[in-house]
């Protein structure tokens, strides 16, 4: 219980800490980022799932309006795929961050970015490395449904994690 | 709740079905008409001969008024008489009937699809008087003396521009009777979205464009990925926008005319928000780098960067001042959406808004004087504006989850997205909130319209 709230202390606590988009390679953000990363998740190492191995196929994860923390149900999960990740260097993934269509567009789109970085760090820190990784945002653009209510915003407040070919 | 007691007052019940041609995706209906909209009256233009244009010029000029919600178009079926020339008017007969002005018109084929279009506007307010009003267009002398002519102009014209025409006549009234210059010969870009399954995301997303009536509507761009943030350049023939084509943020330019596109910027996460500079040379953009989202101005022609906000906060939606020295941006450096304006010869930032925990995608009126902007209140998300001398917020709007508000480019009129049946349509208000009207498409969604500059 200690180390779960160390963790969520971090990553409240860590708003710069977050990963670089590495699909186009670009040199500066990425690298300094993942030597940020490696310095926390060194302290983390042996943080342990509560959920078990089973959650590895849940990959979707909600969001309270606004907001960025990864809610404590879904550690579980995210941390099964970040071992998963670190266990098998050669799997990429990509983690979508999205919102629901209240308020401006392209703040939603900075919004969404922060969600996927949130769980992108999660990833890191049970040892998948950032080049395993790529981020994309996209806002309240990409919604799971259609829908202007509160049922709908709910099922798009969301951030993904999408294994590239080759699968989980 | 004072907002929509306001509203109930001012509640209209004119419904246009002018749009039904085939080509109009958007019907209007205008659901806020102000109590104090000009009375006038577009007498249906004659035919003196040939085969009827494409277009009845009257009708689209009289949608085009009512639209702007400054006048009030009187009925056709409650017309009793129809000039078409000023000197065939009876003015007591339109001033007992509140008139304030005439538009009488004739129409005369001219062969190879060509038409003479002669319009007068006629002011019934001043009596059969001889005496000419100050800067009145009286350029056809024969009729000059008489009624007191607003505007009297002869066209020549390809039947297939014909409703370009109109546009320009409802313009030249649209000026001739407020002082302000009409933006009915403009267009309006703007996003829809398709869904083949409402229980799965959308199926296919286009950049269309579209008459400023919403007649006329084409793609400019098909994706089976979001596209947003469609921004006009100052001189109206090209548009930059977002796309996600490649699996990922990317801000394009494209050719209006052509259609040709190039990619501008791809950079790792968020390529938001393009905003052309008023002379059109740069762009202000969102990069984030993976990182944090922040303002830089893009050289066009160069390609350089020059970052403009700094921070760890997420700073977006950058919009230029019309003088083009400073630029406003939305942050939520002071922990909500708020807006803020950074002087780029020091990069020194300085807050605009104090008022509602949510204030966002702003943009200024041409003159300079006020701001227009997503505004959170209670709880719904309206349109509103801000006045820079009073900081008097004033919402617009009585819809909700109002979004992308975009200016007319006479500052009149302010066109945004909202939900209205369950759907997202766009809306127009205007800049003093007292008109309200609703375009809902055919079918999907419509959002993030963009009002085009001035095109002539």
């Amino acid at each position: 219980m200690f180390k779960k709230t160390l963790l969520t202390a971090l990553l409240v606590s860590a708003p710069l800490l977050m990963v670089g988009c590495v699909s186009t390679g670009d040199k500066g953000a990425a690298d300094s980022v993942g030597s940020n990363a490696d310095a926390y998740g060194s302290g983390v190492d042996n943080v342990k799932s509560e959920f078990g191995e089973a959650t590895l196929d849940e990959r979707t994860f909600y969001f309270d309006f606004d907001r960025s923390e990864i809610k404590p149900e879904y550690m579980g999960a995210i941390e099964a795929n970040g071992k998963n990740l670190a266990n098998h260097p050669q799997k990429r993934v990509r983690v979508e961050g999205h919102t629901d269509e209240r308020g401006s567009r392209e703040y939603n789109i900075a919004l969404g970015e922060r969600r996927a970085h949130a769980v992108a760090r999660v990833l890191m820190l049970e040892g998948a490395k950032h080049d395993q990784i790529s981020i994309v945002s996209y806002g309240a653009e990409r919604p799971a449904v259609q829908g202007h209510n509160e049922a709908a915003w709910a099922d798009n407040r969301r951030a993904i994690i999408e294994y590239e070919a080759g699968g989980q | 709740m004072m907002k929509y007691l306001k509203y109930v007052g001012l509640i209209f019940t004119l419904c246009f079905s002018v749009l039904t041609h085939a080509e109009g995706i958007l019907n209007i209906e205008i659901t806020q008409a102000k109590d104090a909209a000009l009375p006038v009256a577009i007498v249906p233009f004659k035919l003196d001969g040939g085969a009827p244009p494409a277009q009845d010029i009257a009708a689209v000029v009289s949608a085009d008024l009512s639209r702007s919600g400054e006048f009030r178009v009187m009925p056709t079926h409650m017309m009793r008489q129809l000039p078409s020339t000023p000197a065939q008017m009876e003015i007591p007969y339109w001033r007992v009937l509140g008139m304030q002005a005439v538009l009488v018109g004739s129409v005369k084929a001219q062969g190879n699809g060509s038409y003479q279009v002669q319009v007068a506007l006629v002011d019934t307010t001043q009596g059969q008087g001889q005496r000419a009003i100050p800067g009145a267009n009286t350029d056809t002398a024969a009729i000059a003396p008489g009624p007191n002519v607003l505007l009297s102009k002869e066209f020549l014209v390809n039947n297939r521009n014909m409703r370009a025409l109109a546009h320009h006549i409802s313009d030249l009234v649209y000026e001739a009777l407020t002082g302000y210059r009409g933006a009915f010969s403009t267009q309006l870009a703007y996003v829809t979205v398709q869904f083949a399954n409402p229980k799965k995301p959308p199926s296919r997303y286009v950049l269309e464009i579209a008459d400023s009536d919403g007649y006329n509507p084409r793609p400019l761009l098909t994706s089976k990925e979001p596209i947003m943030s469609p921004s006009w350049s100052p001189n109206g023939k090209q548009l930059a926008y977002v796309s996600f084509e490649r699996n990922r943020a990317g801000i394009y330019v494209s050719d209006i005319e052509t259609g040709n596109r190039r990619l501008l910027t791809s950079y790792p996460g968020i390529n938001g928000a393009p905003a052309w500079s008023p002379d059109g040379r740069k762009l202000a953009v969102v990069l984030s780098y993976g990182k944090v989202p922040k303002v830089y101005l893009l050289d066009i022609a160069s390609g350089k960067l020059q970052q403009v906000t700094f921070g760890s906060s997420i700073d977006t939606e950058p919009s230029w001042m019309p003088d083009g020295k400073s630029l406003i941006f939305t942050s939520n450096r002071g922990g909500q959406p708020q807006v803020y304006q950074v002087d780029l010869a020091g990069n020194s930032v300085k807050r605009l808004t104090f008022q509602g925990n949510y204030n966002a995608r702003a943009s200024v009126t041409p003159d300079g004087t006020k701001m227009v902007m997503i505004h959170r209140g209670q709880g719904d998300f309206n349109i509103a504006t801000l006045d820079l001398s009073t900081n008097q917020v004033s919402v617009l709007t009585g819809t909700s989850l109002d979004e992308s508000p975009s200016l007319a480019p006479n500052g009149r009129m302010v066109i945004y997205a909202t939900v209205d049946g369950g759907r997202r349509v766009l809306a127009g208000v205007s800049i003093d909130g007292r008109v309200g009207l609703l375009l809902p498409a055919a079918s999907g969604e419509v959002q993030e319209p963009a009002w085009s500059p001035f095109l002539s």
